[in-house]
C-alpha cells in the first residue's frame, strides 16, 4: 500500500506542470474539404510560437504551448474543441470560421476568453462596446467590400457611376456578409450590384457563371473559400472573363485558389490582409531557429505563401497582446482577462512590425474600446501565373467609413438589444 | 426568336452536359448496389483517392513522404520524374483494382449474409479509411490535373451561333471539357453494357446480382465476382475523378462530389446503368432551368442542391424504385 501511495505521488509530480506557459489554442482544420487552407494558416500560427521559443525563450520569459484541436472547420465540432481546451488557460481563441465564431462570442464572453477573428467572423465585432471580448482587427468584411469598391474607384478616376457589379459569394452567412455594404456603396457611387449565390461547396458554378456571361458585368467580386474559389476561377477563365476585374476577398486569395486553373488565372486579383512573399526578415528566422531545426508544425514547404503568412501574422499580433498585457499587469504569466486587456490596449507600429522581422508587412493600429476592428485597410495583389507569386499593386487602401460605421452601429445595437447588453467603455 | 429563348437553350445543353458529369459518379454507385446490394457511402471517395493517386503518379510523387521524412528526418518529396498522363491512368486503374482486392479481402469477405445497414456502415468505415490513408500517401495540397482535356468555351460553336437571338445573344457556351466528359461518358456506358451482356464475367456478373446463392450453386466465385464489381467501380471512379479533378483542382472536396450522385440514383433507380444516365441529364436539365427560369430572378439563386433533391422526391411519390429500377414484389 506505502509502495503504491509513493508510486502514486511520484506520477502525480511527474505528470504536473514544471512551470507555467503561455497557451494558445489552435482550433485547426487539417483534414477535410478544406484542409488545403487551414494547413497553412495552422502551421504559419504554430511556427511563430515555436519560434518564439527557440529563439527568445518566449514571451516575457514564458515559454508558449500551441494547444491544437481538429475542428475539421465544422462549428460544432469547434465548440467542442473551446470546451475541450479553455480549461488549459487558453488565453486568445481564433476560431478560423465564422459559424464557430457565431457560436463562441456568447460562450467566450461569459468565460472571460478573447477572440480574434482577423478578417472574418461578425463584423460588428468592431465595437469593443457591445463586443467586449472580440477582436477583429485589423479588418473585416464590411473593409473588404469598400476596399474592393475603392480600388475600382482608384481604376474608373473616381466614378463607378452606371457601371455594373457582380458579387458571386458562398452562400453561407459568410458569404452573404458584404452584401449590407455593397448595397450602400451601390446608392452611393450610382453603380448596378447584382448578387450571385454560389450553394456549398461550391464544386458545381456553371448556372452562376452563364448568368455573369448573359450580364456581363464590368466587374466580379468573390466571397468565396475552398473549392468554391478554384471553381469559380476556372469558370471565369472558361467563359473569358478578364481576370483584372475579377477581385476576390482576402478568403479567396491563396496560391490553393490560382494554381489549378494554370496560366488562365494570370491577372486575377483579391485583397490581402498583409504583405505577401518571403522577402521579409522573419522568414530567414523560422527557417533557422524553425524548420532547419525540425521544430516545423508540418512539412516546412508552406513558408511564404499567403495562408501561412496570415497564421503567422495572426500569432505575431497575438503575441504583441500578450506582451502588452505583461506590461500593464506587471506578470508574465497572464490570465485570459489580462490578455483582454493587452488585445485592447495593443499598438501596433512601423518600428514594432520591423523589430519582429515583418517591416510593411501590415498597417499601424491602436487597438481601444471603441474600436476592437483596428483601421478597416487592405491591399490588393495580383496573380503572375508564370512566376507562380503574387505581387502587391496597390499600397494600404482605407475603407468606406461613412458607410460601414452607421451598419456597425446598427448591427452591434441590435446584438446588444437581443443580448440585454448595455453598451459602454470603462 | 427572342435573346432569352436562346440563352434558355444553352442553359439546357449545360444542363445535360452537367448531367453527364453527375451520371459519371452515379455509375460507380450503380455496379456495387446491382451486383451486391451494398450500397457504396465511399465511391465518392474512391473518386477523390484515384485523381489523388493519378496526380501522384503523373507527378513523380513519393507516396507518404511525410511520413518517411517525419520517421527517418529525410526531405524527399518527388522521385523527379513525370509519367506520360495515359500511362500514369493505366497505373492508377491498376491501383484500383489492387483497392478492390483489399476491400474484398479485408472487409466485405468477412461481412458475408450480414445485414445491408452492417454492409452500408462498412463503406462509411472506408470512406473516413481512404479519406485519411489517402491524405497520408499523397498529402492535402491542392495539385492541379492536366491529362490534356481542353477547357474554356468552344470558340467554334460560339462563333457559329453568335447572332442567332440579335445583338443581345453572344452564341452558345459549351465548355470543352463537358463536351469530352460526355463522350467518354456514352463510350463508358456501351463499354460496360457491352460487358456485362456479351462477356462470360459480365454474365457471371448479373447472374450474381441477380441471386447470389444460384450463382454460388453454378460454380460462380463470389469473390472474384465481387472484386470484379469493385474494380470496375474504381475505374469510374477514376473517370469522374479526372473529369471533376480537372474543373476544381484534386483537393478533398472532391468527395464531396457523391452528394450530387444521390438524387441521380433516386431518379434513375440504383440499378440500372441507363437510369444513370437519364437520371443524371434530369437533373442536370432539371436544376439548370429552374435555376434560369425561377431560383435566379425570384428566389434569391442558389437553388440547384435542394431542387435536385425535390425533383428526385417528387418522382419517387410515383415511381418509388425510380425510372429504371426493378420494382421489388415481395409475396406473403
Amino acid at each position: 500500500m506505502k509502495k503504491l501511495a509513493t508510486a502514486t505521488v511520484a506520477a502525480i509530480m511527474c505528470g504536473a506542470p514544471v512551470m507555467a506557459d503561455l497557451v494558445f489554442p489552435s482550433l485547426s482544420y487539417r483534414t477535410g474539404p478544406y484542409a488545403a487552407g487551414g494547413i497553412p494558416f495552422a502551421d504559419g500560427y504554430a511556427d511563430y510560437m515555436t519560434l518564439l521559443n527557440e529563439r527568445d525563450g518566449g514571451i516575457g520569459g514564458v515559454m508558449t504551448r500551441i494547444l491544437e484541436c481538429e475542428t475539421g472547420y465544422n462549428t460544432e465540432k469547434g465548440v467542442e474543441c473551446y470546451e475541450a481546451t479553455k480549461g488549459e488557460g487558453s488565453l486568445v481563441y481564433q476560431p478560423l470560421s465564422t459559424g464557430i465564431t457565431y457560436q463562441l462570442i456568447p460562450r467566450a464572453t461569459a468565460d472571460g476568453i478573447p477572440l480574434h477573428t482577423m478578417g472574418y467572423g461578425r463584423t460588428s465585432a468592431k465595437n469593443g462596446a457591445v463586443f467586449s471580448n472580440v477582436f477583429n482587427y485589423p479588418a473585416n468584411y464590411w473593409d473588404g467590400a469598400s476596399i474592393a469598391v475603392n480600388h475600382l474607384l482608384d481604376e474608373n478616376s473616381g466614378s463607378l457611376s452606371g457601371k455594373k457589379i457582380a458579387l458571386v459569394y458562398h452562400n453561407s452567412a459568410y458569404g452573404k456578409e458584404p452584401i449590407r455594404t455593397l448595397e450602400g456603396l451601390s446608392e452611393k457611387h450610382g453603380f448596378d450590384l447584382t448578387t450571385i449565390a454560389v450553394d456549398h461547396p461550391g464544386q458545381e458554378q456553371k448556372s452562376q457563371w452563364l448568368q455573369i456571361r448573359r450580364e456581363r458585368p464590368d466587374y466580379v467580386l468573390m466571397w468565396g473559400w475552398g473549392v468554391m474559389n478554384q471553381v469559380a476561377i476556372q469558370e471565369a477563365a472558361n467563359i473569358r472573363f478578364p481576370m483584372e476585374n475579377f477581385i476576390g476577398v482576402w478568403w479567396s486569395g491563396s496560391e490553393n485558389d490560382v494554381l489549378p486553373a494554370g496560366q488562365a488565372a494570370n491577372g486575377y486579383k483579391s485583397l490581402n490582409l498583409h504583405g505577401t512573399g518571403k522577402d521579409y526578415p522573419i522568414y530567414a528566422d523560422i527557417q533557422k531557429y524553425v524548420i532547419d531545426a525540425g521544430k516545423a508544425a508540418g512539412a516546412g514547404d508552406q513558408i511564404g505563401t499567403v495562408l501561412y503568412s496570415r497564421g503567422m501574422y495572426a500569432a505575431m499580433l497575438a503575441a504583441e497582446a500578450v506582451e502588452k498585457a505583461q506590461s500593464i499587469h506587471g506578470v508574465m504569466d497572464i490570465t485570459p482577462a489580462q490578455m483582454r486587456d493587452g488585445m485592447e490596449a495593443l499598438s501596433i507600429t512601423n518600428a514594432i512590425l520591423a523589430e519582429n522581422g515583418m517591416p510593411g508587412f501590415g498597417p499601424e493600429f491602436d487597438v481601444s474600446c471603441e474600436n476592437h476592428g483596428g483601421p478597416g485597410l487592405g491591399f490588393v495583389q495580383q496573380w503572375d501565373a508564370s512566376a507562380k507569386q503574387w505581387n502587391l499593386i496597390t499600397d494600404l487602401i482605407a475603407s468606406d467609413k461613412d458607410v460601414i460605421m452607421p451598419l456597425v452601429e446598427a448591427d452591434s445595437a441590435a446584438f446588444a438589444a437581443e443580448s440585454g447588453i448595455t453598451p459602454g467603455c470603462s | 426568336m427572342t435573346a432569352d429563348f436562346y440563352y434558355g437553350i444553352e442553359v439546357v445543353l449545360n444542363g445535360l452536359m452537367a448531367g453527364v458529369l453527375y451520371a459519371l459518379v452515379a455509375l460507380g454507385f450503380v455496379l456495387i448496389f446491382k451486383a451486391s446490394g451494398i450500397f457504396n457511402y465511399a465511391q465518392g471517395v474512391m473518386a477523390l483517392f484515384s485523381a489523388l493517386t493519378l496526380v501522384g503518379i503523373m507527378n513523380g510523387q513519393i507516396p507518404f513522404a511525410h511520413l518517411i521524412n517525419s520517421i527517418f528526418g529525410t526531405h524527399i518529396h518527388h522521385f523527379g520524374w513525370h509519367v506520360p498522363a495515359v500511362l500514369a491512368i493505366l497505373l492508377t486503374a491498376g491501383v484500383m483494382v489492387l483497392l478492390a482486392w483489399c476491400v474484398q479481402r479485408f472487409i466485405f469477405r468477412h461481412l458475408v449474409n450480414q445485414e445491408p445497414i452492417i454492409l452500408f456502415m462498412a463503406t462509411i468505415g472506408l470512406a473516413y479509411f481512404m479519406e485519411g490513408f489517402g491524405d497520408l500517401m499523397w498529402n492535402s495540397e491542392i495539385k492541379k490535373l492536366d491529362v490534356g482535356i481542353p477547357q474554356g468555351g468552344s470558340f467554334w460553336i460560339e462563333d457559329m451561333t453568335s447572332g442567332l437571338g440579335g445583338d443581345a445573344f453572344y452564341g452558345f457556351f459549351i465548355d470543352q471539357l463537358d463536351i469530352v466528359a460526355a463522350i467518354v461518358a456514352i463510350i463508358l456506358v456501351i463499354i460496360l453494357v457491352a460487358f456485362s451482356q456479351y462477356t462470360k464475367q459480365g454474365r457471371a456478373m448479373r447472374a450474381v446480382a441477380d441471386d447470389h446463392q444460384a450463382a454460388l450453386s453454378v460454380g460462380i466465385s463470389l469473390n472474384f465476382i465481387w472484386v470484379l464489381v469493385w474494380s470496375l467501380a474504381g475505374f469510374v471512379a477514376l473517370v469522374a475523378g479526372i473529369m471533376w479533378g480537372a474543373k476544381s483542382g484534386v483537393q478533398f472536396s472532391l468527395s464531396l462530389i457523391a452528394l450530387k450522385a444521390l438524387p441521380v440514383l433516386m431518379l434513375g433507380g440504383f440499378t440500372s446503368i441507363p437510369g444513370a444516365i437519364v437520371g443524371g441529364l434530369i437533373v442536370g436539365v432539371g436544376e439548370k432551368l429552374f435555376e434560369f427560369l425561377i431560383g435566379a430572378p425570384f428566389l434569391g439563386g442558389a437553388t440547384e442542391n435542394w431542387f435536385a433533391y425535390m425533383l428526385a422526391l417528387v418522382f419517387l411519390v410515383f415511381r418509388p424504385q425510380g425510372l429504371f429500377g426493378e420494382k421489388i414484389i415481395e409475396r406473403v
